[in-house]
Parts: structure tokens; C-alpha cells; sequence
């Protein structure tokens, strides 16, 4: 079975977020970045299907030259070889005809890609690069086994979970549930001394253009000072909760 | 051409670019997964666990150690032959570095166990001993303590009376004696210990194997209760006519305590590499809690005494981070040189590799355990009573800090070593003291220039005070050596005094060439923070220096002769453009505390 893992490439969830160019530009400064965690849940059930049953894994990210990190770091959890496709992303879609287009070449039995990214949790990269190859989609999946052509799939539904039986080739949204937290790898140290070996490959995008751009960012209202009001003052309590918060 | 490798204790006569040294600006990618990859496992395995570790919870400690050793963190330094990685010194120290930050009984155990546990079989074992035992040291499935300390021999190592007594077939070692402060006792299966046979001057070291089920005359005392590294085993250990095959003497009889030694030498620079990233963690605690704790209707990260502790802590952190991994490189590059000449095996280049820059391993130690010490004591004051309480992680870490300046030899002992380690390096020519000395010795009775040079260049004026401090090394310590020749050993407050203005050298100019060399790269706004913090080290270095200085040649100078050699201190501590360090605490600070993290 070959395996494709859509690696995306994020800022780690306690980074201070701030934006340039008149908030419509990120600002990386000084920002950690991590493999996206939808998809480090992906990759470590990748891994097991390597381990149990000789998948061969390839890991993918659409990216600059500076998303190479988080591929190599990928490799030395122990993915089996790297793509990056050589373009800075403009928006979801164009990610997904970059996607699309590798894994038509590539012949991949099944694309593991995270549910959403965790910057700017678009979700719809997934769908669109199953539909772009014709191949089977279940999103929002929550555990994942393949026998011969076939798969079950769990995926999370409101209050529930459903199974889904369908066939490869077969694109998954994956999420937390496809492993445990406590399941994630860290690289060993002969992980990352292979990884240098490993192959990581730097493919030109074809052209294609993004059909959306941020025109401008905000940020979350700060959260306000906490008041405390004595609890024998009543008064002051309804009258704050009456002209301040608007809630009575 | 390959460039001439800076020589151990060298930095003291030489002038050196900051080119020349490595930083951790320097880090390539490899050795940043590493980095990330020890920080992922000790936030997930060790920091989250941090309250269990002070309840004495050994069986922690031990499980934690077997995580390590299955993610190959035990075996950076051991040989690939010997199934370990083969990693050079800097990979080894920043793994030393990052995995020791969250608890000192961890680290402890880390550092007993890499350290001088297995260091002595892969330094000094032979073909057998290392195909025998190193690979399960390396993998974690043995885990390795060294038994050197004894009640009555203690920074006094060669003075041991443990006994190994030599079977009348000629097999065998039998050893008797009590072994005390043994790190990793309680769940080794590994010893190094080191006895004496017959009336040997020098002490000699044995592979002792353990196995609880069949003690083979060993009996272990209770856990100590300790004041801090609660959860690191410490145990006495008793042999008693323990039986020790004689293929299992550790290189020649007598050898002993040069394996004890060198196997320090090692110990050192990677204690003071386990020093660092507690700071780090101490100091991103105390910021993000001074960022939140509200006085006064204010922020306490606000307040000047606040921010000034802040960039103090910061400042050492750096300065020590700078020092460590700039010898760690010299110390790897003269490895690899050594292995390429041909002459030396693997083993052989290691040994002098790292016994070359014994001075700095012993200046590192001193210096980086006793800025763990100041900074997790100015953590507390952060925290106010909160630091007090052992709910924080600061109190821990407070208690944690002490004994680096205690075990690995004391910081006494470390002080004394780094000068009597460089009078012997000049007395066999290593380092050319004397040359030098004469020179300054010529200066001091010239009459001095009262011109002011340009100093517009950043740093031109901090390079050249680091130069006229080593011309105050070499004055001070030229004249005492006159003065008591090989006696002066004895005069320990003299060692000390003069042993401080060496690891104040060493440091400043560490800090200074680390933030030249970044302001060189990413240009001086960029790396104005590290600017900062290289003057503002300086600067204290100086007060330093000036205090020891003045103590020493008051303490064995009179008349002219004293006269002048204060006159030159006075010179040579000179600082025309005095830095306004108030301002310079204020730029350090404000970036730690917006970052609210220790961020350099
Ligand atoms: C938690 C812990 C773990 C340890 N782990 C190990 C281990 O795994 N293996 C092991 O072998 N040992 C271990 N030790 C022992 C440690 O290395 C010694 O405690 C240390 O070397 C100091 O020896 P001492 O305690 O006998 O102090 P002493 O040598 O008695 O020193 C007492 C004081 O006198 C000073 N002093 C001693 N001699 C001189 C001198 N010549 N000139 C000036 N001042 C001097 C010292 O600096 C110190 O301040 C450990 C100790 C502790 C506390």
C-alpha cells in the first residue's frame, strides 16, 4: 500500500499571533513552527500501517523552502521519503490542485491529510484533492483500517460515530482518534540521523494560481479585566451587569 | 588549510574572532530536531511530572531513564561499533543541555549514568569490556553508577580505602570497603568502583557487575533523604569480598585515578551544559509569572527591580550558554583533528580531545552551577511567597540547583584546579604564560598612552578591555607565581581570587565574540538584546575582577611593587564609554518579558 500524508506546516498553538502589511499578511517572526496536529495524528497511523502491514510512506508538504524542518522531521519519525512542492500556498484550493496533481503521478492507495489545518483552519483540502483524483472521501475520521482494497473507516459524527466501509483509493480527513495523543512519536535519535539519508524531493508547482486572497486579518477582542464586586453589594452587581455587560 | 585549533587555556594570551567560535546561533538543522526532539520528551515525560519526581518517586526516575535510552538519548556519545551513535561533543552537550532542565533527580540520573558511568568502559575499556557492556548502556537496558566517594575520601578522591585483593589463582579481585553518594545506586546493574591494591599509591577502577537477585557480596544503604534531587537514587554501597574477575580492571593497575579524573574532566562541561536549560525554565517561569501577578494595580514585570532581575538572569544564562558550547566546538574539533592524524584511535582522540580543555570544563563548572544557583534564588524572589511554596516549580528548582556546585568535584576544588591546571600547562609550554607576562611586566613601568582610540566600531572597546584583562591575569598571577613559586598551591584565597578573574575572562569574551558574531550576521538592531547582554556581563566582570584583583595583590605585594601593580588594574580595568547598564537591563528585560519566555 502506498501511503501519501499531508504534512501542513503551522505555527505551534503558543505562538503570539501578529500580522504585517496592514493585517493581511501573517507575521512569522520569532514563531515555532510544528507539523499541523490533524495531520501528526494522520502520520503516526501511517506509521503503524508501515510497521503492521509494509505500507510505504511518503509524507507531502506544499511549501517553501522553509516548511523543509517539519518534513525532515517527519522523515525521522520515520516516514519513508518527502515531497515538497515548491511554492508558497495561496489558499486552500490551489493547495489542493498542487496535492492533486503529485498524487495522480504518484498512484497513491491512500492520502492521509488532517481534517483542517490549525492557522487557517480552512478544512477543505481533503475534499477538494479527493474530489481533483476521484477518489473515495471520508472526513472527520477517527480511526482507520485497510484490508487488501477495502477500508473501514470511523469517523465522528454529532454525538456519535458512524463506520464507513468504502474502497481505496481513498482520501481521509483524519483528526485526533486516529491515534491517542500519548501515541505520538517523538523522533528518535537514529530517526534523525536517517532522515538526512532519506529522500526528500523538491518538485515545481504547476501553475496554478490561488482564487481567493486575505484581504485582512483581526484578531479576537482582548478578554477584559475581571471586576469584583463585594457580595454584599448587590446594587452595584445588577447595575454593572445592567449598563456594562448589557446582560439584564 | 586547516585552520589552527585554538589549544586549551590558549584564550588566556591569544586574540580570537568570533568567527573562531561556535554558537548556538550555529546549531545546523540535525542538531535543532535534536533540540526539539529532547525538549518534546522532557515536556511530555518530566516537566508534567515534576510534583511526583519530588516525592521521591525513584521508580519515575528509573522509567524515565528507560524512555531515554529507547529513543537513543543514552547513546549520542557512545561509538557506533559499541551500538551507539557516534554523535560529536556539541551533539552530546546539547543533549545534555535541553534534557536536563526539568528536574536535577532526572538530570542526575541522565548525567550519572552517560557520564561517568559509562564514560570510564568506552574511555578506558578494552575490545572485550566495550563489546561486553557498552551496548547495554547505550540502549538503557543496564544503567551505570560510579563509586569513587567514600566516608573518608571525598573531594580527597585518591585517598579511598576500599581494597581489592587478588585471588590466589590469580582470577579474581576480591573488594571490600563502603562506597558512599552513589548516584544511580538503586537501580544499577553497572558499577565503576575503584579501589586500591596492596599499598598502590594510586587507586585503581574495576567494572563491577550487579544483580540484586545474586549480590555477590554487595549490600546497598537506604535512600538518602536529600535536600534537593529527591527522586535520584543516592545510596551508600558495601562490597564485601565481592568477586571481580581480573579481565574486569578498568586499563592498568594504578591507574585509578587519572580514569577518575578525566572521567570529571567529561562530568564538568556536561554539568555545566545541565545547568542551562533549567535556567531557561526557571527564567520563562518567574517572566510569566511576574507578567501576570498584579501589585499595586500593575503587572510586577513592570516594576524596575523586577525587570532588573530579570535581565540578569537572562544575561547569565546566555553568557554561559555562549561559553559552553564555545568550548564544547574546541573540544570536538581537536577530537576530530586528533582522529585524523592518524595517530590516535577513536578512544585515544576522545581522551586528550577532552583533557586539553580540562581548565575550561573546570571554569564552566564553576561558573554555569553557580548561575543556576543565583537564578533560581532570584526566581523565588520573583514569585515572592509563592516561591516559597512548593506548589511553584521554582522552589524545586531552587533546591535542585545546590548540589551542582557541590558533586563533579566541588566548585572549591574546580576553582584550585583551573589555575594549577594552567601553571602546569605553561610550565610544560603548552601555553606560553611567560612571554606575555614579561611583555605586560614592560608596559606597567612604560608611561601609558593617555590617547583615547576610536572606539565608534562596536565592540572595539569591550575587545580591547577583554585583552587588558588578560594582561591583569597574567600581571597578577605572573607576580604570585614569582613571589611563591610552586608553593603558591598553598595559597588558596590567592588560587580562588585568581581563578575568578580567569572565568570572568573566559566568559565575557565567550559572550561578547556570541554577540558580535550575531550582530555580524543579522546586523546590530537585530541583536541588540545580545549586545546588551554581552556589555552588561562585561561590565559586572570588570567589578569582579577589579575585587579579586585588588585582594591578590594587596595579599602579597608591597611598597613600588604594589603601587604600580594597582596602578595597572586601575589601567587595565579601564571603560572609557562606560554602558548605562540600568538601560541596558531595561532592553534585555523588556524583550524577555514581551516574549514571556526566556527568548535568546
Ligand atoms: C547527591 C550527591 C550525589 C553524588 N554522587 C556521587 C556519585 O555518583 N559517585 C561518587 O563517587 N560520588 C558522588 N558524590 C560525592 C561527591 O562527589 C562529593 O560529595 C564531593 O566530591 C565532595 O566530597 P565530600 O562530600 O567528601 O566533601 P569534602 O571533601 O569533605 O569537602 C568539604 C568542604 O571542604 C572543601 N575542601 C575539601 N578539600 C579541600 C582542599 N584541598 N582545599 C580547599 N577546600 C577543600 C570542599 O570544597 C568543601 O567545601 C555525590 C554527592 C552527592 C551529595
Amino acid at each position: 500500500m502506498k501511503i501519501l500524508v499531508c504534512i501542513s506546516h503551522v505555527p505551534d498553538t503558543t505562538s503570539k499571533i501578529n500580522f504585517t502589511e496592514g493585517d493581511t499578511k501573517f507575521d512569522t517572526n520569532g514563531v515555532q513552527f510544528v507539523i499541523n496536529p490533524n495531520d501528526e495524528f494522520g502520520l503516526t497511523r501511517a506509521m503503524w500501517f508501515k510497521e503492521k502491514q509494509g505500507a510505504n510512506v511518503t509524507v507531502i508538504n506544499v511549501g517553501g523552502a522553509d516548511t523543509e524542518p517539519t518534513l525532515r522531521k517527519a522523515l525521522a519519525i520515520g516516514a519513508d521519503a518527502a515531497i515538497r512542492v515548491n511554492t508558497v500556498p495561496a489558499d486552500g484550493f490551489s493547495v489542493a490542485k498542487q496535492l492533486a496533481t503529485v498524487i495522480k503521478d504518484g498512484a497513491y492507495d491512500l492520502v492521509i491529510a488532517g481534517r483542517e489545518s490549525i492557522d487557517y483552519n480552512g478544512g477543505m483540502v481533503p475534499g477538494m484533492i479527493a474530489g481533483l483524483v476521484g477518489a473515495n472521501f471520508v472526513n472527520n475520521c477517527i480511526g482507520l483500517e485497510v484490508e487488501g482494497t477495502n477500508a473501514k473507516v470511523i469517523r465522528e459524527i454529532d454525538g456519535g460515530k458512524e463506520t464507513v466501509s468504502t474502497n481505496l483509493p481513498l482520501v481521509i480527513g483524519g483528526q485526533k482518534g486516529l491515534v491517542e495523543e500519548t501515541d505520538l512519536r517523538i523522533p528518535n535519535m537514529r530517526g534523525i540521523m536517517m532522515a538526512r539519508k532519506k529522500p526528500l524531493t523538491v518538485v515545481e508547482p504547476s501553475s496554478i494560481s490561488g482564487e481567493t486572497s486575505s484581504m485582512s486579518f483581526e484578531k479576537p477582542a482582548p478578554k477584559g479585566a475581571v471586576t469584583l464586586v463585594s457580595a454584599d453589594n448587590l446594587d452595584e452587581l445588577v447595575s454593572l451587569l445592567h449598563n456594562e455587560a448589557k446582560v439584564i | 588549510m586547516e585552520k589552527d585549533i585554538l589549544r586549551g587555556g590558549q584564550f588566556l594570551v591569544k586574540e580570537i574572532e568570533c568567527e573562531d567560535i561556535f554558537t548556538p546561533e550555529d546549531f545546523n538543522e540535525d542538531q535543532l530536531m535534536m533540540k526539539e526532539a529532547v525538549t518534546e520528551f522532557i515536556d511530555r515525560e518530566v516537566w508534567a511530572k515534576k510534583a511526583q519526581f519530588e516525592k521521591k518517586d525513584y521508580a519515575l526516575t528509573e522509567s524515565c531513564m528507560r524512555q531515554a535510552g529507547d529513543l537513543g538519548f543514552l547513546s549520542i556519545a557512545v561509538p557506533e561499533e559499541y551500538g551507539g551513535m557516534g554523535m560529536g561533543f556539541v551533539d552530546t552537550v546539547l543533549v545534555c543541555d535541553y534534557i536536563s532542565g526539568a528536574t536535577g533527580s532526572f538530570s542526575t540520573a541522565f548525567g550519572a549514568h552517560t557520564g561517568i558511568g559509562t564514560m570510564p568502559i568506552t574511555l578506558y575499556g578494552n575490545e572485550e569490556q566495550k563489546k561486553k557492556y557498552v551496548p547495554k548502556l547505550a540502549s538503557g537496558e543496564w544503567f551505570g553508577s560510579y563509586c569513587l566517594t567514600e566516608p573518608s575520601a571525598g573531594s580527597d578522591a585518591n585517598s579511598g580505602k576500599t581494597k581489592a585483593v587478588l585471588s590466589e589463582d590469580g582470577k579474581t579481585y576480591k573488594i571490600t570497603g563502603q562506597k558512599m553518594w552513589i548516584s544511580n545506586a538503586g537501580f544499577c546493574n553497572l558499577m565503576i568502583v575503584f579501589a586500591r591494591i596492596e599499598d598502590d599509591k594510586n587507586i585503581t577502577g574495576f567494572i563491577v557487575e550487579y544483580n540484586p537477585d545474586a549480590p555477590n557480596g554487595i549490600t546497598m544503604g537506604e535512600e538518602e533523604h536529600k535536600l534537593g534531587i529527591r527522586a535520584s537514587s543516592t545510596r551508600q554501597v558495601f562490597f564485601n569480598d565481592t568477586v571481580v574477575p581480573v579481565e574486569n580492571m578498568l586499563s592498568t593497575r594504578g591507574n585509578g585515578f587519572k580514569i577518575a579524573m578525566n572521567a570529571l574532566n567529561v562530568g564538568r562541561i556536561k554539568l555545566a551544559a545541565a545547568c542551562l536549560d533549567a535556567q531557561r525554565r526557571v527564567i520563562s517561569e518567574s517572566v510569566n509569572y511576574a507578567n501576570e501577578r498584579i501589585q499595586f494595580k500593575t503587572p510586577i514585570s513592570s516594576f524596575g527591580a523586577i525587570r532588573q532581575k530579570i535581565a540578569e538572569m537572562a544575561t547569565n544564562c546566555w553568557v554561559g550558554e555562549a561559553a559552553t558550547y564555545r568550548a564544547s566546538k574546541n573540544i570536538e574539533d581537536r577530537i576530530e583533528l586528533r582522529k585524523n592524524n592518524g595517530k590516535d584511535s577513536h578512544q585515544e582522540a576522545e581522551l586528550k580531545g577532552v583533557e586539553e580543555y580540562a581548565i575550561e570544563c573546570s571554569i564552566l563548572k564553576v561558573a554555569v552551577s553557580e548561575f543556576i544557583q543565583k537564578c533560581s534564588d532570584e526566581g523565588i524572589q520573583i514569585y515572592g511567597g509563592m516561591g516559597f511554596s512548593e506548589e511553584t516549580p521554582i522552589e524545586s528548582a531552587w533546591r535542585d540547583a545546590r548540589i551542582a556546585r557541590i558533586y563533579e568535584g566541588t566548585n572549591e576544588i574546580n576553582r584550585m584546579l583551573s589555575i594549577g591546571m594552567l601553571i602546569k600547562k605553561a610550565m610544560k609550554g603548552h601555553v606560553d604564560v611567560l612571554t606575555p607576562a614579561m611583555a605586560v611586566k614592560d608596559e606597567l613601568v612604560g608611561i601609558p598612552s593617555f590617547e583615547v582610540p576610536d572606539y565608534s566600531e562596536l565592540f572595539s572597546e569591550e575587545k580591547n578591555i577583554i585583552k587588558n584583562l588578560k594582561k591583569l591575569f597574567l600581571m597578577v598571577a605572573g607576580a604570585a607565581l614569582q613571589k611563591y613559586g610552586e608553593k603558591i598551591e598553598q595559597q588558596q584565597q590567592l588560587m580562588l581570587a585568581a581563578s575568578d578573574i580567569l572565568i570572568q575572562i573566559y566568559l565575557a569574551e565567550s559572550a561578547i565574540l556570541r554577540a558580535e558574531k550575531m550582530a555580524k550576521k543579522d546586523g546590530e538592531d537585530s541583536a541588540k538584546e545580545q549586545i546588551a547582554m554581552a556589555k552588561l556581563n562585561l561590565f559586572h566582570a570588570i567589578d569582579v575582577i577589579e575585587t579579586a584583583g585588588k585582594h591578590s595583590i594587596i595579599s602579597f605585594s608591597t611598597g613600588d611593587e604594589q603601587r604600580m601593580m594597582l596602578m595597572g588594574l586601575k589601567r587595565y580595568i579601564k571603560y572609557v564609554n562606560m554602558p548605562n547598564i540600568i538601560e541596558l537591563r531595561h532592553i534585555i528585560a523588556e524583550k524577555v518579558i514581551k516574549e514571556n519566555k526566556y527568548c535568546f
